[in-house]
């Protein structure tokens, strides 16, 4: 049967890292390059047989489990290295091993003239494996050791070139601001067993809307921490800083860790505990309010870098606040949706800016850009569709999945979300037009010893590829023709939360404990899915999207000039461009009190308590010894008057 | 006949141990305090034999023997001993081997 299969997924990369990572200076460049993409190819074969599997399932049976063995058991307690496919797995599974395959192969040219070339890849691989594990695992636990992996590798590759000291900071600065959140989700794994007695998924989401009561206190605290958890890894707000720093690492890493896949991870748990998100409303406005600011944040960040990559991350970061507007009105398909295509459309722009950089030999400064179009058409084709996508420009996949989270963030949340999203989609048509005119179009502005060229094949046949599929990948869900959101009906299964039924228990269980139920008749009532508001709304935002690619072309094409006019002087161009501040103030009110706090503990309390208490032990024992030396003179004959001594007083004691 | 009584051979052990013990107390020559540790075993060794001959047992003639043959084993490691701190330092004053302590 072939999802027997499935334990072999996250197992061919692990085996690769494991290969490359001890041996790879000895085997050679091709060969550690083979090594990692081959078990990355074998994965997405291996994913593809899973699938084939899923579908061969008998109708009904929508979750299949394969538990490897019982990894620990302690009393009640007991938990499964265990894998589940279901639906959602399956997607993010074909992301993962399908994104990640290419962006392999984009590396073995990128990385090529490296010499820990092969360091890169066994952490490539071990990333790969840990991310598997994270969206392959059937209970909370499993999904914790995946969630430490990803940000493990992600602090790895971060802090690739570690003889620079940036690049060591920004690992260090991900890898703490990730601790938090991984903190609060380690907090809500616990109470999820504090509370159901198991961690695994389909036992949890199957009891959670028996013993939790909608809108209790309970499932609030617990999706909040989960929440905590989430904006740690997918960089939103408040933890959202150390993903435009964690640029410093390679690009390809930029490309399918801190674009595609790792930052995504909080959008996957989210939609996997959806259950639990959709019993507390509470925690949804949350996840939608956070969404929306963020999205709307970030972008106006992005507008104002100057450096490719950065401008890039902010994007991310703005994309990904889209997916949590959609969780938080309760979408979820939606969410994924914008997740499968952005992890393609996001990968085709990182691996095209690394191409650029590739081409004009390291240069990251879009200042120091123009004019590369002529000199790389293939790397300004595909950078064009992917931006054409990510703008929201019909047909590309970027206009159906954001025009999904839009049209769901006005009919099921309120005009504000709404207000957010599309805002967040102007800004975004704008700045990412801005960094293809600046990069590709006018006067070059290269350095006059600098000669751009394109990028080898290795590097141009992925970027080709995934601007194919961010150009078609928006098939996955037409909304407008009822039954053809194809990826809609394929998450069915998982997303099936009843909510008459849920709030039928919570009244029940309110009653019981003598409480009364407040009304949520309101709740129930039907929600009828308006065609004319949909291509309205379709309308509107493609015209938002033309509006803010003409007026990059007006800023940076037309008239060069007016930027500068804009912009000198004026203070709230600063705030932005500083980035609000935000580093500074975390820096201010969290990092230099944990610094100072931990000198002054270590001076005062560890220095002078800890040390004076073993210090002053010693040499209390050293005094007294000093005391006693006197009797060890060295003369043979004191020594003997001492046993005679010793002799008679023990004879006197004696008789 | 008249023997010579007990008391009188354990007063002359008792004796000879006494001055033993004093000459490993107070002489500083090296062979001095050695043969005084002679002088003791052979104190213990009157002893043994008295009370071997007032019991009229045979052990502490064996006893005697034992010590005999441990004090000439001693006494071979004792000059052996004497002899390399001789020429390690050119004197047989005990007081000036006062190297080994703290």
């Amino acid at each position: 049967m072939l999802l027997k299969l499935t334990c072999l997924v996250p197992l061919f990369p692990l085996i690769g890292s494991i290969i490359n990572g001890f041996f790879g200076l000895k085997i050679g460049k091709n060969a550690v390059g083979l090594i990692a993409c081959g078990s990355m190819g074998l994965s997405f074969l291996t994913s593809v047989l899973i699938y084939i599997g899923y579908i061969l399932l008998p109708e009904g049976q929508h979750v299949f489990e394969q538990v490897v063995w019982t990894w620990f058991g302690a009393g009640d307690f007991s938990v499964d290295f265990g894998f589940q496919i279901d639906p959602l797995t399956l997607v993010m599974m074909f992301v993962v091993t399908g994104v990640g395959f290419i962006i392999h192969v984009y590396s073995i040219g990128y990385m090529h003239e490296e010499y820990s070339y092969y360091r890169f890849f066994a952490y490539f691989n071990l990333f790969a494996s840990a991310m598997l594990l994270l969206v392959m695992g059937n209970n909370f636990l499993l999904m914790f050791i995946g969630w430490e992996g990803v940000g493990c590798c992600s602090y790895f590759l971060i802090g690739y070139y570690f003889e620079k000291k940036s690049a060591c900071d920004a690992g260090t600065k991900a890898f703490i601001v990730n601790r938090v959140g991984d903190f609060a989700f380690l907090l809500a794994v616990m109470y999820i067993f504090n509370v159901f007695g198991t961690i695994d998924f389909t036992d949890v989401m199957h009891a959670a809307p028996e013993t939790l009561i909608y809108g209790g206190e309970i499932v609030t605290i617990i999706t909040m921490l989960l929440f905590v958890g989430a904006t740690g890894k997918s960089a939103q707000i408040p933890l959202y800083t150390w993903l435009p720093d964690a640029m410093e690492g390679p690009t390809p890493v930029s490309a399918l860790i801190h674009a595609a896949t790792m930052v995504t991870a909080g959008v996957y748990m989210v939609v996997r505990c959806n259950v639990l998100f959709s019993l507390s409303p509470m925690t949804m406005m949350v996840v939608a309010g956070i969404g929306g600011l963020t999205a709307v944040m970030a972008a106006t960040i992005g507008m104002t870098q100057f450096d490719i990559k950065r401008v890039l991350a902010y994007s991310t970061v703005s994309q990904i606040g889209y997916m949590f507007l959609a969780c938080g009105v309760g979408a979820y398909t939606a969410a994924i949706f914008h997740l499968v295509t952005h992890a393609f459309f996001k990968a085709c722009l990182f691996l095209g800016s690394g191409s650029v950089i590739h081409g004009i030999h390291g240069e990251q400064d879009m200042r120091k850009m123009g004019g590369l179009k002529s000199h790389m058409p293939v790397t300004y084709w595909t950078f064009l569709v992917s931006t054409l996508a990510i703008a929201g420009i019909f047909p590309l996949a970027g206009f159906f999945s954001k025009d999904e989270i839009l049209y769901h963030s006005l009919m099921d949340g309120n005009i504000i979300f709404w207000g957010m999203g599309i805002s967040a989609a102007l800004l975004t048509a704008f700045y990412m037009f801005r960094l293809v005119f600046m990069t590709f179009h006018g006067e070059s502005r290269v350095d006059a010893h600098v000669h751009p060229h394109e990028s080898p094949k290795v590097m141009t046949m992925p970027l080709v590829v995934l601007a194919g599929l961010a150009a078609v990948g928006g098939m996955l869900g037409l909304p407008l023709i009822h039954g053809w959101h194809i990826l809609h009906n394929w998450l069915a299964p998982v997303i099936h939360f009843d909510l008459a039924s849920a709030l039928e228990h919570s009244e029940h269980m309110l009653h019981e404990a003598g409480r009364h139920a407040p009304s949520w008749a309101h709740l129930l009532e039907p929600k009828e899915h308006n065609l004319w508001i949909e291509s309205g709304l379709m309308l509107f935002s493609f015209v938002v999207a033309v509006v803010g690619i003409a007026s990059a072309y007006i800023f940076y094409i037309k008239r060069p000039d007016l930027p500068d006019k804009f912009t000198k002087g004026q203070w709230g161009f600063d705030l932005v461009q500083n980035k609000y501040y935000v580093d500074e103030l975390y820096d201010e009110a969290i990092v230099q009190p944990t610094v100072e706090g931990s000198k002054l503990l270590w001076k005062e309390c560890d220095a002078k308590a800890i040390d004076g208490a073993v210090n002053g032990t010693a040499n209390t024992i050293g005094w007294f010894s000093r005391q006693a030396q006197v009797f060890q003179s060295g003369f043979v004959r004191n020594y003997a008057l001492f046993i005679v001594v010793g002799f008679i007083s023990l004879l006197l004691v004696m008789f | 006949m008249e023997t010579v009584p007990l008391s009188h051979y354990l007063m002359l052990s008792a004796t000879l141990f006494v001055i033993g013990i004093v000459g490993v107390l107070i002489r500083r020559n090296v062979i001095v305090v050695f043969m005084s540790i002679e002088i003791m075993l052979n104190a213990v060794n009157i002893s043994l034999i008295a009370f071997d001959n007032y019991m009229n047992l045979s052990s502490g003639q064996i006893f005697s023997f034992m010590v005999m043959c441990v004090a000439a084993a001693e006494v071979s490691v004792g000059l052996a001993i004497i002899i390399a701190l001789h020429r390690n330092k050119p004197t047989v004053n005990l007081d000036e081997f006062n190297l080994l302590k703290w």
